[in-house]
C-alpha cells in the first residue's frame, strides 16, 4: 500500500508538469514580436508628438496637415485604392479560372502565378523601367505603329499604378485561389438543378462564398501598397512620390524623426483601421482559410450583401438568357482561357525579359539586347561589392529562415493545440507583422537598433527578416499542422513508441514538407527584403537587393541585369525544391 | 425549337398544395405504384430512358439501357459503387450529357435541356446546403429562381419547414444543424418547389442507422403526401428493399434485373443478383441428367421444372432462411459449425461444408445452443432452390 502510495506520488509532480498549456509554446514567438515589433512601433509612433526638447507638440500632425505632404499623402491613398481595385478586379477571373482547372493542370498554371509572386518587387519594377523606357521596345513598337505617346510612358500615375498592380497581382490571386478551391463544386450543381441559370448560380453561390478570399486578398494589397516607396520612385515622377518615399527622406536623409514617426503613424493608422473593418466583417482568422465568423441572420452587411449578389445575379442571368438565345455556340469558359493566359503572359514578360538584357555586350540596359556577352557576371563575379553582399543575403537568408522556422514553428503547434481563450490572440499577434506595411517596421527597429548599436549589423538585418517573414512563416506552417493527422500520435503511442521516437518516425517524416516549404518562405523573403535592409543595414552592410538599388539610383548599367538574373535563379531554384517536397509530400498522403 | 422553357406553373391554389391528390390525373396516390407488370403498362410513363449510355474516353461508366419510370413510383436504383447508378442519376437531372440515347420526361424529349430548365429535384448525397444562407433561405432559393411573389413564397416556405418539422431552425445556418436536421432541410429544399419527378443520391448513407430509419418513414410519408415520382440510388440493399415500389439493379454500366423487391429477392434473374440481395447459399456445380445436381459435396435435388440440359455448369441459389436443420439420413449436405453469431431474434451459423465451401443458416433464438466444431447436417424444400446459369463472378 504504501509502496503504492508513494508511487502515485512521485508520478504526480511529472504528469502536472507535462500538462502545461500548449499555448506556452507560442511564447518565443509573442515575446519576439514584442521586443521587436511593438516596442519599437510604439516608441516611434510616441516620437511622432514630442517635438526636439522633449515637450509634447502636435507640430509635425500641423505641418503634414497644411504643407504639400497632404498631397502626398492623397496621392498614397489613390494610388493604393486604384491598386487594391485592379488587383481584385483582374486577378478575380484568373483565380477563378485557375481554380477551375483539373487539379494537375492547376498546378502548372499556377506555377506562373508563384514565380512573379516570388520574384521582388524591384526586380519588376526595374525591369519595367528598361521595357518602358524613352528607347525601350514598348516606346519603339508604338512608335512604328505611328501611336503617339510612346516616350511618355514612364513617370505618369498610370504606370505607377500599373506597375504596383502587376507587383501585387500575384498576391491578390495566391489570396483569392485557396479560398475558391474549399468552395465545394456540388454547390453549384445544386442550385442548378434547383432551377438557377450558371449566372445566377455563380453569383448567388459561388461568389459570396469566396468574398471572404477576395477581401483577404484586398486586405493584404491595400496595407502592401500603401508604404509602397519602389515603384513611385522607380518609375513615377515628381508628382507620384508617396509616404514611403517622404519617410525615407526625412529619416534617412533629414534625420527629422519627429515628422517621419508622424507620417508612419498615418500610415499605420490607415493600415490598422483597414484591418479592423476586415475583422469587423469577415473576422481575422478567415485570412487563413479558418472557419469564418458565424454571421448573424439578420445582420444589415449579410442582407445587403446577399441583396447585391441577387441583383447581380438577375441581370446577368437574363443576360445569360439572351446570350443562349441568340448567340449559340460561343462560350465563356473560351474568353477566360483567353483572358488568363493574357494576364499570366503580361506577369511573366518582366521576368523574363530580364536573361537576354544581362547577357548585352552594350554599356547600356536595353530591350532586345544588341549583341552577346557574358561581360557583366564577369563584373558581377569579380566585383568584391556585388559578391561580399550577395554572400550577405545568403548567410542572412539562412539565418532568418532558420530562427523564423523555429519560432513559428512553435507558435504554430501552441495555436494549433491550445484549447484556451489566447488562442485566437497568439494567432493575430504572429499575424501582426503582415498588418504593418514594412516601411513602419523598418524605421522602428532602425531606430530600436540604434540605442542597441545594432544598426549595420547582420544580427540587426536578420531579427528584421525574421520579423517580416514571421506571419507568412507561421501560415505555412499552421497549415502544416492543421492537416497533420495528430490521432496518429496517439495510435503510434498505442503501439509502444515513446514521445521522440513519434517525432522522428512519425511527425517529422509527415510535416517535413511543410517545414521545408516553411523554411524556403522565410529564406526567400529575406533574400529579397529591400527596407529593413536599407534602413537596419545603415549603408555598410548591404545585401543584394540593397546593392542593386543603390546601383539603379546612381548609374544604371547592366551588372543589374546581371544581379537580377542571379535572384531570379536562386528563387527558381527554391521553388523547384518546394514545389518537388511539395509533390513528394502530396503522393506520401496518397499512399496512406 | 424554343431553346428556353419556362418552368411548370407553380399551383397557387393552397387547397391541392399538399398533397397533391390531383397530380397524376390518375385519382388517389395509392393507385399509382401498381404491382402488376399488366397494370404498369397502362400507368402514365413518366421518365423514359431510351438506350442512354456514356463513355469517358475509353472508359464506358453505362451500356446503352433502357428504363421506364411510371408516374408516382418510388424507384431505387441499387447496385455496388462503379456500377454507374450516379451517372445514370446525374444524366436524368442534367448534370451530365449522355454520349448517346434520348431522355424523355412527361412525353417530352429533355436530352438537351439544361438542369435548370427541367422540372426536376435532386437531395444530394452531402445535401449540397448553400452555407452562406439560412435554413429559410436555402429552402427559398428554388422559389426565388421561380420569381414567385414574396408572399407566396413566404407561406410555401414556411408550410414545407412545417412539414419537415424544422419551423423553429429557420434562422439557423445548416453547420448550426446535426446530420438528420441538414437531411431535413434538404428534403424541405427539393420539396418545397413540388417537382414532379425527385432524384436522391445515396441520401441517407451519411446518417446513423436509427436516423435513417426515421427518415425512411419521413420520405415514404411525402412521397404519399406528394405523389412525386421519387428516384433513389443506394448501394445498400436493405435500404431498397424497405423503400421502392421497384428495385434497379446495376451492375457494370448494365441494369441486372428491374423488378419488385420480392420478385427481386424470390426469384433473382442470375446469380449477381441472388449474390447482391440478402445473404445467399450458392452452390456451383453441374446439372446431371436425372433432375439432380452434381456438386463437390455431392448430389442434390433440383428444383421441379429447370429446363436447363444436363452438363451445364451452374449455380443453386437457397436463401439462408430456407435451409432446415435436420438428421443425417434426411441431409443433402454436411458440414460442421464454423461460427455462430448472434442477432438477437436468431442465431446465424457459418456452416463449413465438406467441400470446403461456406453456407449460412439460420436458427431460431431459444433453442438449445450449438457450439463451434459441430457436424451439422442440412436439406431444404427443393421448391424454394433456384438454378441459376454460369459460374459466378462474385464472391
Amino acid at each position: 500500500m504504501t509502496d503504492i502510495a508513494s508511487l502515485e506520488g512521485a508520478a504526480r509532480p511529472a504528469r502536472a508538469k507535462l500538462k502545461f498549456d500548449p499555448l506556452w509554446l507560442a511564447a518565443p514567438a509573442i515575446a519576439f514580436l514584442a521586443v521587436f515589433l511593438i516596442w519599437p512601433t510604439a516608441q516611434v509612433l510616441s516620437l511622432s508628438v514630442v517635438d526636439k526638447t522633449g515637450a509634447l507638440s502636435a507640430a509635425a500632425f500641423l505641418r503634414i496637415w497644411n504643407g504639400p505632404y497632404l498631397t502626398v499623402l492623397s496621392t498614397t491613398f489613390s494610388v493604393a485604392l486604384w491598386t487594391t481595385v485592379l488587383c481584385l478586379l483582374l486577378g478575380y477571373p484568373l483565380a477563378y479560372w485557375l481554380s477551375c482547372k483539373p487539379p494537375r493542370q492547376q498546378r502548372i498554371a499556377a506555377l506562373v502565378v508563384l514565380l512573379p509572386f516570388w520574384t521582388s518587387a524591384l526586380i519588376k519594377n526595374f525591369s519595367w523601367l528598361v521595357l518602358l523606357g524613352r528607347n525601350g521596345i514598348v516606346a519603339k513598337t508604338m512608335l512604328a505603329l505611328g501611336l503617339a505617346g510612346g516616350d511618355k510612358l514612364l513617370f505618369s500615375r498610370t504606370t505607377v499604378i500599373f506597375a504596383m498592380t502587376h507587383t501585387l497581382l500575384p498576391l491578390a490571386v495566391v489570396t483569392m485561389l485557396p479560398v475558391m478551391n474549399q468552395i465545394d463544386r456540388r454547390l453549384l450543381m445544386a442550385a442548378s438543378t434547383l432551377g438557377a441559370n450558371a449566372s445566377r448560380a455563380f453569383w448567388q453561390v459561388f461568389f459570396q462564398l469566396s468574398m471572404r478570399g477576395v477581401a483577404a486578398a484586398g486586405l493584404l494589397v491595400l496595407v502592401a501598397s500603401l508604404g509602397f516607396f519602389i515603384t513611385p520612385a522607380l518609375i513615377g515622377g515628381p508628382r507620384d512620390s508617396m509616404i514611403g518615399q517622404l519617410i525615407i527622406l526625412q529619416i534617412n536623409e533629414l534625420q527629422n524623426w519627429q515628422l517621419g514617426s508622424a507620417l508612419a503613424a498615418i500610415l499605420l493608422i490607415s493600415a490598422v483601421a483597414t484591418c479592423f473593418a476586415y475583422d469587423r466583417i469577415f473576422g481575422l482568422s478567415s485570412v487563413t482559410g479558418g472557419g469564418a465568423r458565424p454571421s448573424r441572420p439578420d445582420g444589415l452587411l449579410r442582407r445587403a450583401g446577399l441583396g447585391i449578389a441577387f441583383a447581380i445575379g438577375l441581370v446577368f442571368g437574363l443576360i445569360e438568357e439572351g446570350w443562349t438565345r441568340h448567340v449559340r455556340g460561343l462560350r465563356g469558359s473560351m474568353f477566360m482561357s483567353v483572358y488568363a493566359w493574357a494576364i499570366l503572359g503580361v506577369l511573366l514578360i518582366p521576368i523574363i525579359a530580364f536573361v537576354p538584357m544581362a547577357f548585352t555586350a552594350s554599356n547600356f540596359l536595353s530591350f532586345p539586347p544588341p549583341g552577346f556577352s557574358m561581360r557583366w557576371f564577369e563584373e558581377f563575379a569579380t566585383s568584391p561589392l556585388w559578391v561580399a553582399a550577395m554572400m550577405r543575403s545568403f548567410g542572412i537568408g539562412f539565418a532568418a529562415g532558420a530562427i523564423t522556422l523555429v519560432v513559428a514553428s512553435m507558435a504554430a503547434l501552441g495555436v494549433v493545440h491550445t484549447k484556451g481563450r489566447f488562442g485566437s490572440l497568439a494567432f493575430l499577434l504572429c499575424l501582426s507583422p503582415m498588418m504593418v506595411p514594412s516601411i513602419v517596421i523598418a524605421i522602428s527597429l532602425f531606430y530600436l537598433f540604434a540605442k542597441m548599436s545594432l544598426v549595420a549589423t547582420d544580427l540587426g538585418i536578420i531579427i528584421g527578416h525574421a520579423v517580416i517573414a514571421l506571419p507568412v512563416v507561421f501560415m505555412v506552417m499552421l497549415a502544416t499542422f492543421k492537416g497533420y493527422d495528430w490521432g496518429l500520435n496517439a495510435a503510434a503511442s498505442t503501439l509502444g513508441a515513446g514521445r521522440s521516437r513519434i517525432l522522428w518516425r512519425v511527425t517529422l517524416p509527415l510535416v517535413s514538407g511543410g517545414l521545408a516549404v516553411g523554411f524556403v518562405t522565410g529564406f526567400l523573403q529575406s533574400f529579397e527584403e529591400l527596407t529593413v535592409a536599407m534602413f537596419v543595414g545603415g549603408g555598410l552592410k548591404t545585401t543584394l537587393p540593397k546593392q542593386m538599388w543603390d546601383n539603379i539610383l546612381l548609374q544604371v548599367n547592366p551588372v543589374i541585369a546581371a544581379a537580377s538574373v542571379v535572384v531570379l535563379m536562386v528563387v527558381i531554384l527554391m521553388f523547384i525544391v518546394v514545389e518537388m517536397i511539395r509533390a513528394l509530400a502530396a503522393s506520401r498522403q496518397h499512399a496512406q | 425549337m424554343d431553346a428556353i422553357r419556362t418552368f411548370p406553373p407553380l399551383r397557387d391554389d393552397r387547397a391541392d398544395a399538399f398533397p397533391l391528390a390531383g397530380r397524376s390525373g390518375s385519382g388517389a396516390a395509392n393507385d399509382v405504384p401498381a404491382s402488376s407488370s399488366a397494370e404498369r403498362s397502362a400507368a402514365q410513363v413518366k421518365l423514359h430512358v431510351r438506350g442512354v449510355s456514356k463513355t469517358y474516353g475509353t472508359s464506358t461508366v453505362l451500356k446503352p439501357l433502357e428504363l421506364k419510370v411510371m408516374s408516382g413510383e418510388l424507384l431505387a436504383v441499387l447496385g455496388p459503387s462503379g456500377s454507374g447508378k450516379t451517372t445514370l442519376l446525374q444524366i436524368i437531372c442534367g448534370l451530365v450529357e449522355p454520349s448517346g440515347g434520348r431522355l424523355v420526361i412527361d412525353g417530352r424529349d429533355e436530352t438537351d435541356n439544361p438542369a435548370n430548365k427541367r422540372d426536376i429535384g435532386v437531395v444530394f448525397q452531402n445535401y449540397a446546403l448553400f452555407p452562406h444562407l439560412t435554413v429559410y433561405e436555402n429552402v427559398a432559393f428554388p422559389l426565388q429562381m421561380r420569381k414567385l411573389a414574396q408572399a407566396k413564397l413566404r407561406n410555401r416556405v414556411e408550410e414545407t419547414l412545417a412539414m419537415v418539422g424544422l419551423s423553429d431552425f429557420a434562422k439557423r445556418f445548416p453547420r448550426e444543424l446535426s446530420g438528420g436536421q441538414q437531411q431535413r432541410v434538404a428534403l424541405a429544399r427539393c420539396f418545397v418547389y413540388q417537382p414532379s419527378l425527385i432524384l436522391m443520391d445515396e441520401s441517407l448513407s451519411a446518417l446513423d442507422k436509427k436516423l435513417r430509419d426515421s427518415m425512411r418513414v419521413e420520405i415514404k410519408r411525402l412521397h404519399r403526401e406528394t405523389g412525386a415520382t421519387i428516384i433513389f440510388v443506394t448501394h445498400d440493399q436493405e435500404e431498397a428493399l424497405a423503400l421502392a415500389d421497384r428495385i434497379c439493379l446495376m451492375n457494370d454500366g448494365r441494369i441486372e434485373q428491374l423488378g419488385a423487391p420480392e420478385e427481386i429477392y424470390e426469384r433473382p434473374a442470375n446469380i449477381f443478383v441472388a449474390d447482391f440481395i440478402g445473404a445467399s447459399n450458392l452452390i456451383h456445380g453441374e446439372v446431371a441428367g436425372d433432375g439432380t445436381f452434381d456438386t463437390p459435396d455431392g448430389r442434390v435435388p433440383l428444383p421441379p421444372g429447370q429446363p436447363m440440359p444436363a452438363g451445364r455448369k451452374a449455380a443453386l441459389v437457397i436463401r439462408p432462411e430456407k435451409l432446415e436443420l435436420c438428421a443425417r439420413d434426411d441431409a443433402y449436405v454436411a458440414g460442421h459449425v464454423e461460427e455462430t453469431i448472434y442477432a438477437g431474434s436468431e442465431t446465424r451459423l457459418l456452416v463449413r461444408l465438406g467441400s470446403g465451401s461456406l453456407m449460412t443458416a439460420r436458427r431460431a433464438a431459444g433453442l438449445p445452443p450449438i457450439t463451434i466444431g459441430e457436424p451439422i447436417f442440412i436439406r431444404w424444400d427443393r421448391t424454394q432452390a433456384r438454378l441459376l446459369e454460369g459460374a459466378s463472378t462474385v464472391t
